[in-house]
C-alpha cells in the first residue's frame, strides 16, 4: 500500500462582526465550527483547514481560541490560515494547537517568511497557499484573497516557495473556484511533476469524480473543498467508497 | 493513573496531552527524575532533530534516566528514534534501547516524497499495543528518517521500503506514526498503552 491521497474540508470562520459591543455571536459561530469540524473528522476526513477570513483584532483572539478548543477536541491533524502575516503569528496558532499552518499573501509579499518558519518549526508546520488565475499570458498569482494581480506566475512562485522550505502547497484555481466543474487538473499536474513536495487541489469540486480526476489526471496529493461538504452535497463516508471502488488508494 | 510526559525541546506535544486527555487521563508534563520515575506510564513523544534534541537529553542527564525506567514507556515520532542506537540525522548517538540505525528515506521516483506525510497502513503488527486493530487499519505519519525493520520491530508500514511503524522490547514500546492525530485507530493504540498490564 502507499501513502492514502487525503480528502480536506475547509471550514470559513468570519468572527470580525461584533454585536452590541460583544461578540457573543461569533463564538457561538466559532463553537459550531469545531463542532462541524468533529463531524467531518467522524465521517472520514484526512484532514481539516480552518481558515480566518477577519482581520480585527477580537476575531483573531476569538480564533486562537477556537484552534485551542479544535486540538483538544479532534483527533485528526489540522491546518490554519488567513491572517497570517509575522513569525509570532504563526508561534501563536502552534502554541495553540494546530498541526500546520498556511501562508499566503504574506509570504508573497514577504518570502523570506518561509524560510524564517520552516527554520524555526520544520518545513512540515508551513502549508503556502497560493491564489492564482489562467490568463492568455499564463497563470498569475494574486493577493488579498483574490483581489491584487500580482507578476508573478504560480509555477516560479510554486518552485521558490518548495526552494525555500514549504512542505506543502495549497493551490487554488480563481478560474475554477465556485464553478464546480471540477479542479484545475492540468496546472495541478504540472506542479505534482516540478514540485518534490505535496499539491493540495483547491477550487471546482462539484461532484464525486471530480476527485477522482483531480487525483488521477491531476497527479494531487490531496484534494480540498469546503462547499459541496457543508451543504451535504457530497457526503465525505460516500465519496471515499466511491473513490475506493474507482481504484484510489483512501482511508476508509 | 499517574502518567507523565517527558518535557523536552522538541515541538507538537501538546497534542498527545489533549489525546490522553480525551481518554479521561491528565498527564503531567514534566523533566524531574523523581516524578518521571515514580509515574505507571511514561510518554516520550515530538516532533524535532535528532542531533538537537540529544544533545538536550544529555545536557539534563534525561538520557540515563529514560534509559533506565522500568515502567511501560511510549516513544513517538522522533521519540522511537531516539529510542534506537544511531541516527543519520545530524549523524547522532541515540538511546540504545533499541539495537538498530536510523535512517534517512532515499527515494528513486519522484512521486515519492520526503517527509513522508500522511495516512498510510499497518501490517505484521505484533504485541499488545495492537489489539483489537487489523492490518490495513490507517494511522498518520510525519517523518524524514525511518527505522528499518529488526528483531524488535512490532508493527511494519511500505513507503518507498518496508519500515517499523512500531518497535516493542521489554518495557520499551515506541510507534513511529502519531497516535494521538491517528483518529480512533490511535485512541485505541493510546488506550491500549494505558491499559498494559504492570
Amino acid at each position: 500500500m502507499a501513502l492514502a491521497k487525503r480528502i480536506i474540508p475547509c471550514l470559513d470562520v468570519k468572527n470580525g462582526q461584533t454585536v452590541k459591543g460583544t461578540n457573543v455571536v461569533n463564538r457561538r459561530q466559532a463553537g459550531a465550527r469545531v463542532e462541524r469540524g468533529k463531524a467531518y473528522s467522524e465521517q472520514g476526513a484526512d484532514e481539516l483547514v480552518y481558515l480566518d477570513i477577519t482581520a480585527s483584532h477580537e476575531g483573531r483572539k476569538t480564533f486562537t481560541d477556537m484552534v485551542q478548543r479544535v486540538a483538544a477536541e479532534i483527533s485528526i491533524p489540522f491546518t490554519v490560515g488567513g491572517g497570517i502575516n509575522e513569525l509570532a503569528d504563526v508561534e501563536r496558532l502552534l502554541n495553540a494547537g494546530a498541526d500546520k499552518v498556511s501562508v499566503n499573501s504574506a509570504a508573497l509579499r514577504n518570502p523570506q517568511l518561509i524560510n524564517d518558519i520552516t527554520g524555526h518549526f520544520g518545513s512540515q508546520v508551513c502549508v503556502v497557499a497560493i491564489d492564482a488565475k489562467e490568463t492568455e499570458e499564463g497563470w498569475f498569482c494574486y493577493l488579498n484573497g483574490g483581489r491584487i494581480r500580482t507578476e508573478r506566475t504560480l509555477f516560479d512562485w510554486a518552485k521558490e516557495a518548495c526552494d525555500r522550505g514549504a512542505g506543502e502547497i495549497l493551490f487554488t484555481s480563481m478560474n475554477h473556484d465556485g464553478v464546480k466543474q471540477g479542479f484545475a487538473n492540468q496546472a495541478l499536474a504540472r506542479l505534482s511533476e516540478e514540485l518534490s513536495i505535496p499539491v493540495i487541489a483547491s477550487g471546482g469540486a462539484g461532484c464525486k469524480e471530480d476527485f477522482r480526476d483531480t487525483f488521477v489526471v491531476g497527479k494531487s496529493d490531496a484534494a480540498l473543498a469546503a462547499s459541496v461538504f457543508h451543504f451535504g452535497e457530497i457526503s465525505i463516508p460516500e465519496l471515499k467508497a466511491w473513490l475506493k471502488a474507482e481504484g484510489i488508494n483512501v482511508r476508509l | 493513573m499517574n502518567v507523565a510526559i517527558v518535557k523536552y525541546n522538541a515541538g507538537n506535544i501538546y497534542s498527545v496531552v489533549h489525546a490522553l486527555k480525551r481518554l479521561g487521563v491528565t498527564p503531567e508534563l514534566t523533566d524531574d527524575a523523581e516524578k518521571l520515575a515514580k509515574a505507571d506510564r511514561v510518554l516520550f513523544p515530538g516532533q524535532g532533530e535528532a542531533g538537537s534534541t540529544m544533545a538536550y537529553l544529555r545536557q539534563r542527564g534525561l538520557d540515563r534516566l529514560i534509559r533506565d525506567l522500568k515502567q511501560p514507556v511510549l516513544g513517538i515520532c522522533i521519540g522511537q528514534q531516539l529510542l534506537c542506537r544511531h541516527s543519520e540525522e545530524g549523524d547522532t548517538d541515540c538511546l540504545g534501547i533499541f539495537d538498530t540505525d536510523v535512517l534517512k528515506f532515499r527515494p528513486d521516483r519522484h512521486e515519492d516524497k520526503v517527509p513522508h506525510m500522511g495516512w498510510n497502513t499497518l501490517s505484521a503488527m505484533q504485541g499488545p499495543l495492537f489489539k483489537g486493530l487489523e492490518p490495513g487499519d490507517f494511522v498518520y505519519f510525519v517523518h524524514s528518517y525511518y527505522v528499518p525493520v529488526n528483531p524488535c520491530t512490532a508493527a511494519v508500514t511500505e513507503y518507498i521500503t518496508p519500515f517499523s511503524a512500531a518497535l516493542h522490547k521489554d518495557n520499551f514500546y515506541a510507534t513511529q506514526f502519531h497516535p494521538e492525530k491517528s483518529g480512533s485507530v490511535g485512541e485505541r493504540i493510546l488506550k491500549n498503552f494505558l491499559d498494559l498490564a504492570l
